[in-house]
């Protein structure tokens, strides 16, 4: 860091605040993650982190390489798509995963699965949309 | 000057960067079942991705960019298993 004082003065005071903006909540999201009680409220918190967190720290990045090559740098772009695209499928993954797994060992304060239906995947699945499922 | 804010914001978002990983660490070794370390590990594997991120901006380059990217896609595909595993008791059938 130490060819960079003409970087201008503008551009460093917004990557910073990005970053600082960032950081701090992903930070806050994973504290959320610690402090919260059961398993579903914590599911919520670390998302703070990838949504506003990462969107943070990857814009300041894609200006701090714009202003520092003097072209516009825009790879950073690909993990937001990525992250942004990835994070609710692995979630709502993972909260399905713990619902069954509640489920079958019988606790008793889980809501009961929609329209009566058990909670296995099979039989849950129509026969039209069985090929589908298999994949 | 502007060298100056950017190092110290750069050290301080670190530093922030470090405490979430070892909140997230603390809910991997101490979670009360096996989804809460899933979700542990997948907010330890973000909050890496955006460490590397932040020493490619401390760096200068952008070779820090690929490695953020490898450690996205491995977070996606280990989070995805590790709750296929959760669900059915094996991985691929």
């Amino acid at each position: 860091m130490t060819g960079l004082d003409d970087f201008p003065l503008w551009a460093a005071i917004l990557v910073s605040l990005l970053l600082l903006v960032g950081s701090g909540l992903t930070l806050l999201g994973t504290i959320g993650l610690v402090r919260f009680q059961s398993f579903y409220e914590r599911v919520h918190a670390p998302t703070l982190g990838t949504t506003c967190g990462a969107g943070g720290i990857l814009i300041a990045s894609m200006l701090y390489f714009s202003v520092l090559q003097s072209r516009i740098a825009l790879h950073e772009v690909l993990i937001t798509l990525f992250v942004t695209v990835t994070t609710p499928v692995t979630l709502m993954l993972l909260a399905r995963a713990a619902i069954y797994r509640d489920r079958t060992e019988g606790k008793v304060d889980m809501p009961q699965a929609l329209s009566g239906k058990a909670p296995s995947r099979v039989e849950t699945t129509s026969p039209d949309d069985a090929p589908a499922a298999k994949g | 000057m502007s060298s100056t804010i950017l190092l110290w914001s750069l050290t301080l978002s670190q530093w922030m960067l470090v405490a979430a990983m070892s909140c997230a660490t603390f809910r991997v070794l101490r979670g009360p079942r096996a989804q809460d370390r899933v979700l542990g590990l997948d907010a330890l594997y973000v909050g890496a991705m955006l460490l590397v991120l932040t020493f490619g901006i401390r760096n200068g380059s952008t070779i820090y960019f690929e490695a953020a990217l490898v450690i996205a896609l491995l977070a996606f595909v280990s989070t995805a298993a590790l709750a296929k595993f959760l669900m059915r008791g094996e991985v691929i059938e």
